[in-house]
């Protein structure tokens, strides 16, 4: 098919740009780690209560800087719902839920993920600043979506 | 005059019916829209306990869902019918029976919706339970959009049975196109809705599979968005050409463009699933790829569009890089509406592409910047279109004449829209980044110092809805006039020519077989095993949820 | 509809030298697409 000379130049640009994109997040996510939330772990929805780690929801440290953030999410709260973290720490954030889709979203950082009953969701990062910030969630739940929220300070270690 | 110039009086008739419904849903949603950005600028409470989840409910239902696929299906029986010939008894009685199906579809899940026994929004996830009328509703709906696709089909048929060897006109090939993904594509959503949703909701079965649920419903719902955005495309590549006196830049590239976004827009669902969990990233990454791909076919019809305009000013003795631009018909506003249409579609896509980039995702995933995104490629670029083409297409059907004034009206309500878009996308846009989430009532999470920061860019979004619940008031002023009281006479329903440098185009783009093959066989590359593994591995399922 | 085209009112049109400022509309765009994007990228790493 005969193409004009400038759309063969545009393409490649264009295609080329495309493959540049997905060059860049496709080595950030399988060689730098960088992957989307997307954690394969299952969990009885009706049994969160009774199922480790989510028995005793909160921050449990795992090793010398890392710790795991374990949160139940229900109609229309996390729990626990205030947080305190460790400047510095590396933490696994997992996520569940005993009843419908909930989002969990730490604004103003990358932890944004699904949380889908049957499901655990997961997400680490490093907290390298002391701060505050609020946990929401930004899937549609029921009514009282948008009051479903949670916070947490990054504060220095004693 | 041609007898096929002009569409059947029998045809019109169905191809109205539709765009009644279609500007029917356009009052009602954009009434809806109203409340939404004044309830999120925090100023405003909504009377009578009202609940904002219901107003959602039926924006979404109302705008995503029957504006567009009524709308769609209305134009294109139009178009098949000026293009291919006047269409049979069988398939216009098939057409009908498709409309009365949608509409008696749409009436159900509206009623429910309404009543409050439906407020799941218009991606309705399981284990949110809605009322099984609503999901009733929804299958009417789609199953009458199919009786009318194979209307569409057979009509088709028809012509090339009639024209054997020759490529068929332009505009129906497209139709056939759409309606070939929309079928290929709603069988996902049927599936979730006949063989899970409804059964749980009638309470026959007490559980459901949440992930395979909302797959099914990805695989249908990114197609959905190229199901409405084909149509502006047609009316891009055949009609705006004639509109402006200028000519098809190449017949070929229109339709491999038509192919490519066949093929390679429904492998790609997962990418609405980036930040969920149960797949794979790897999963998620191969329909990434398969994301970008479907970018190619919109790089060439950037490029067309730009080159139809050149040509055409250049024929009119423009100089210079840019002298064209001041030769188009700035003035008329069949073509200004779906101009300004094409010129949002430029941070639509951009937009688009940063949406789909695998972990950059999390960025923006469920922030008010989606709802941004989609409010310039729905409800701004495809609509626009839509409203364009609406100038010529109903006084064609109802055999009258656009007058000068609502001509100018026009322009007025495409600079309305424009502006009230800009504000209110824009500011959805940054709030997104901000970390505002979408599908939420005001709230200021328990006076969070990050929530706040959101407040003047609600404002703003206040603003310009506002201005755009304006914009919709001018169109059905508009579209009352043009339907029930313009001057009666004459009007072309414009369909291009090919540019004469351009070349025969080849009979392989409809060598259907091959290209639902290659359609059917990336959706089984791309879904048979995380599918597999997603039933496999699946937890206990959930019951309804009724929490609203 | 190529069948119906109209021999007389067709346009004529040199191939190359006319298409200009189609080529540099469409890298207008694509450079616009290719800031958007670093833009957010680096959002994205600076919240990393
Ligand atoms: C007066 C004009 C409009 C206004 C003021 C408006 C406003 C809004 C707002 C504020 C939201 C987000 C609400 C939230 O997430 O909490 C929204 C969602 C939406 N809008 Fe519009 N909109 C308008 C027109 C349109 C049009 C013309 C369409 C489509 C053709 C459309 C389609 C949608 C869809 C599909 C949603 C998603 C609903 C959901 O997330 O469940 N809107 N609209
Ligand atoms: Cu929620
Ligand atoms: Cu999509």
């Amino acid at each position: 098919m005969h193409m004009h000379k400038y759309e063969k130049i545009w393409l490649f640009f264009g295609i080329g740009s495309l493959f540049l994109f997905l060059t860049i997040v496709g080595v950030s996510a399988f060689a730098q780690g960088n992957q989307p939330p997307s954690c394969l772990t299952t969990i009885d929805p009706e049994k969160v209560d009774q199922t480790p780690p989510f028995n005793k929801p909160g921050l449990v440290k795992t090793g010398d800087n890392e710790y795991q953030l374990n949160i139940v999410a229900s109609a229309f709260a996390y729990t626990p719902n205030q947080i305190e973290i460790p400047k510095g720490a590396k933490v696994t954030i997992n996520v569940t839920t005993k009843d419908v889709i909930h989002g969990f979203e730490m604004v103003g950082t990358n932890v944004n993920m699904m949380v889908e009953p049957g499901y655990v969701n997961s997400f680490t990062k490093t907290f390298n600043e002391t701060g505050e910030f609020t946990i929401l969630c930004n899937e549609y739940c029921g009514t009282g979506h948008h009051l479903m929220t949670a916070k947490v300070k990054v504060v220095d270690k004693q | 005059m041609n007898e096929t110039m002009k569409v059947d009086r029998r045809d019109a008739k169905l191809a109205m019916a539709h765009i009644y419904v279609a500007f029917i849903a356009l009052a009602l949603g954009g009434l809806a829209g109203l409340l939404q950005v004044l309830v999120r600028s925090g100023k405003f409470t909504l009377p009578a306990n009202i609940n904002y989840y219901t107003i959602l409910t039926t924006h979404g239902v109302l705008l995503g869902l029957v504006l567009t696929t009524f709308f769609i299906i209305g134009f294109q029986f139009a178009a098949v019918s000026r293009t291919a010939g006047t269409l049979s008894d069988k398939a216009r009685t098939t057409g009908w029976l498709g409309f009365w199906v949608m509409t008696i579809g749409t009436a159900l899940t509206a009623f429910y919706i309404l009543i409050g026994e439906a407020s799941v929004l218009y991606t309705f996830y399981a284990p949110l339970q809605a009322h099984p009328g609503f999901y009733i509703g929804l299958t009417l709906v789609v199953v009458g959009s199919w009786l009318s696709g194979f209307a569409m089909f057979a009509h088709y048929a028809k012509w090339k049975k009639a024209n054997p060897g020759k490529t068929s006109p332009l505009l129906t090939f497209m139709s056939v196109v759409n309606m070939i993904l929309w079928l290929v594509c709603s069988l996902g959503v049927a599936a979730t809705v006949l063989i899970q949703l409804l059964p749980w909701s009638l309470g026959f079965v007490e559980r459901i599979n949440i992930l395979v649920s909302r797959t099914l419903f990805w695989y249908f719902g990114h197609p959905l968005v190229y199901f409405w955005l084909l149509p502006a495309y047609m009316i891009w590549y055949v009609v705006i050409p004639k509109i402006i006196g200028g000519k098809i830049f190449s017949d070929s590239l229109a339709r491999l463009s038509f192919i490519l976004f066949l093929i390679f827009s429904i492998p790609v669902g997962f990418h609405h699933q980036l930040v969920e969990p149960g797949i794979d990233p790897a999963w998620k990454y191969l329909q990434v790829v398969l994301t970008f791909m479907v970018v190619i076919p919109s790089l060439m019809t950037a490029f067309s569009m730009f080159a139809t305009f050149e040509m055409y000013g250049r024929s009119k003795g423009a100089a210079g890089l840019f002298g064209w631009l001041r030769k188009l018909p700035w003035g008329d506003a069949r073509f200004f509406a779906p101009f300004v249409g094409m010129l949002f579609f430029i941070p639509a896509g951009a937009g688009g592409l940063i949406n789909a980039s695998h972990q950059l995702n999390q960025v923006v995933h469920n922030t008010i910047w989606v709802t941004g995104h989609f409010h310039l490629t729905l409800a701004t670029t495809v609509v626009l279109t839509f409203f364009g083409a609406a100038y010529w297409l109903i006084p064609h059907l109802t055999g009258r004449v656009m007058t000068k004034t609502m001509n100018r009206l026009a322009i007025v309500q495409t600079v309305v829209w424009a502006v009230g878009m800009l504000f209110m996308s824009g500011s959805m846009h940054f709030a997104g980044l901000l970390g505002a989430p979408r599908r939420s009532a005001f709230s200021t999470y328990g006076n969070s110092p990050q929530a706040l920061e959101w407040i003047p860019y609600q404002i703003a979004q206040a603003i310009g809805g506002t201005i755009l619940f304006i914009g919709i008031i001018l169109v059905l002023i508009i579209v009352t006039n043009l339907a029930f009281f313009a001057p009666k006479g004459e009007t072309e329903f414009p369909v291009g020519e090919v540019a004469e440098t351009a070349e025969r185009t080849p009979l392989v783009f409809e060598n259907w077989k091959l290209w639902i093959g290659i359609t059917v066989a990336l959706i089984l590359i791309a879904y048979t095993i995380p599918f597999i593994d997603m039933i496999q591995n699946a937890p206990p399922g959930s019951k309804g949820y009724k929490l609203w | 509809m190529p069948q119906l085209t109209d021999k007389k009112t067709k346009v004529k049109t040199e191939e190359h030298s006319s298409l200009k400022g189609t080529l540099a509309s469409v890298f207008l765009l694509g450079f616009f697409l290719i800031f958007t994007w670093v833009g957010v990228y680096f959002l994205f790493l600076d919240r990393l």
